[in-house]
């Protein structure tokens, strides 16, 4: 109770913080303001190629090992990392249109997310098209591997070699770049945004977990 | 023989002989292949025609036909097990791993055929010359070993999941994205005669992908494989 009031509380101060006390920075847009979805759509991004991650880390271990609560905990951070992937990908969307007029134009970082929403909604179709819950949890498992593969491309190489209009990528510069007021609420942006990853990742754990332990009913297919 | 002392390679090249020699027979996933893209071909050439000069449009068609040809076409190695009932038997006679080097190998055959007939005739009714023959040569060599590596695994999959069609494209079209961009642009590179550097880049990032696409197959295909 106490985690989840505080963590409201954190958010409404990092948006507030995002309006009212990040200064325009300029060279972002016409006026700087769109540089204020930084605390937004950098966040969300990271926790959706975290989640993935997370995902896939447990895809192996459930193939090492075999417990069907790995097999769970990979579905619940695909579940999860689909969603902040579509708030990074919106969020991308808004601030392209308000630097460069359009929503999408295929630059090679707005592929890339789109891939790894594809991958996603891939790996929900093979869950959702096998009915034997071991053989899904082994093919969507391997899956998850597989399609990990192709992220390390998509996220650091491609952007590489060709170029893009995304403002650079480069993790550490930018930080040591930003104003302190702009470093600080971003940071407790990411804070946030991870508490939020946290918690809900919790509460669809726990209704996995209970939704696992019903006494299988004939015909009914759970999940 | 010398092969017989290595069992892992006899028994993956005993794989191949045996697909090869069934396909031989009754040549049905090459004839469906082999339609598919050329009925995707005619119907781009017939709309299209002369317009094609536009090395971008023309490099994406090409890959488009090869792409969506060997979605239909490379399922079909692990469904005509299941359909058959062989399943088992192949279980019991290899090991997961020389399964998949024999059945990728396989695929590999099947799509270099159907390149060998599609990509020429694709130049000649889009009226392209190419600019960069080698060039354009690594990059189809390249790409076909991705799309049947990629691909194999992913009929494995596929063909365990239960609606066995349209499943194969789902999954693969993210896996194979990668190598679609690279072999496109590499590919419009050299029709167009343009910078040999970019095209270096390309394909090294064709070949890793081919690289770790083979190993983490080769890796994952005994958990696809065995129950």
């Amino acid at each position: 109770m106490i985690g989840q009031i505080s963590l409201g509380i954190w958010m409404t101060a990092v948006v507030l913080a995002s309006f009212l006390y990040i200064p325009a920075i300029p060279g972002f847009g016409a006026t700087g303001e769109t540089a204020r979805i930084i605390v937004y759509h950098v966040p969300a991004a990271w926790i959706a190629v975290l989640a993935y991650l997370l995902a896939t880390v447990n895809s192996v271990s459930y193939l090492l090992k075999g417990e069907a609560k790995l097999d769970r905990q990979a579905q619940v951070n695909a579940e999860l990392g689909t969603l902040f992937c579509l708030l990074a990908a919106v969020t991308g969307a808004i601030w392209s249109r308000a630097a460069w007029g359009l929503y999408w134009n295929w630059d090679p970082r707005q592929t890339s997310i789109a891939v790894l929403l594809m991958i996603y909604a891939a790996y929900f179709v093979l869950r959702g098209a096998i009915a034997d819950s071991d053989r899904r949890a082994r093919l969507s498992a391997v899956y998850a591997i597989l399609a990990f593969l192709t992220v390390p491309f998509l996220v650091f190489i491609v952007p590489r070699a060709f170029p893009s209009l995304h403002p650079d990528l480069g993790g550490i510069e930018r930080v040591r770049v930003m104003s302190p007021q702009v470093l600080v609420v971003f940071l407790s942006s990411l804070v946030g945004f991870t508490g939020l990853y946290v918690w809900m990742y919790n509460i669809q754990m726990r209704c996995l977990s209970l939704l696992s332990k019903r006494v299988p009913v004939r015909g009914v297919r759970y999940e | 023989m010398g092969i017989k002392r290595f069992p892992w390679l006899s028994r993956a090249l005993a794989v191949l002989r045996k697909d090869l020699q069934l396909e031989f027979r009754t040549r049905y996933a090459y004839s469906a292949l082999v339609m598919f893209a050329l009925t995707t071909l005619s119907t781009i050439s017939f709309s299209l025609g002369g317009s094609m000069a536009d090395t971008d449009v023309a490099a994406a068609l090409l890959w488009m036909i090869l792409f969506f040809s060997a979605m239909t076409g490379l399922a079909r190695t692990f469904i005509q097990e299941e359909e058959a009932g062989t399943v088992l038997a192949l279980k019991m006679a290899a090991d997961p791993e020389p399964v998949f080097l024999g059945k990728y190998l396989f695929n590999t055959v099947l799509l270099f055929s159907l390149t060998v007939l599609i990509v020429p005739l694709y130049l000649l009714m889009s009226n392209l010359s190419v600019a960069n023959v080698r060039g354009f040569l690594a990059t189809v060599l390249l790409g076909v070993l991705g799309l049947a590596g990629a691909g194999t695994i992913l009929a494995a999959i596929a063909a365990r999941a239960a609606a066995k069609g349209s499943v194969m494209t789902v999954l693969s079209f993210p896996i194979l994205l990668p190598l679609l961009i690279s072999a496109i642009s590499a590919t419009s590179t050299a029709f167009a005669g343009g910078l040999p550097e970019s095209m270096m880049t390309d394909l090294g990032l064709l070949f890793f992908y081919n690289g770790i696409v083979l190993a983490a197959s080769f890796l994952l295909f005994e958990y696809v494989w065995n129950e």
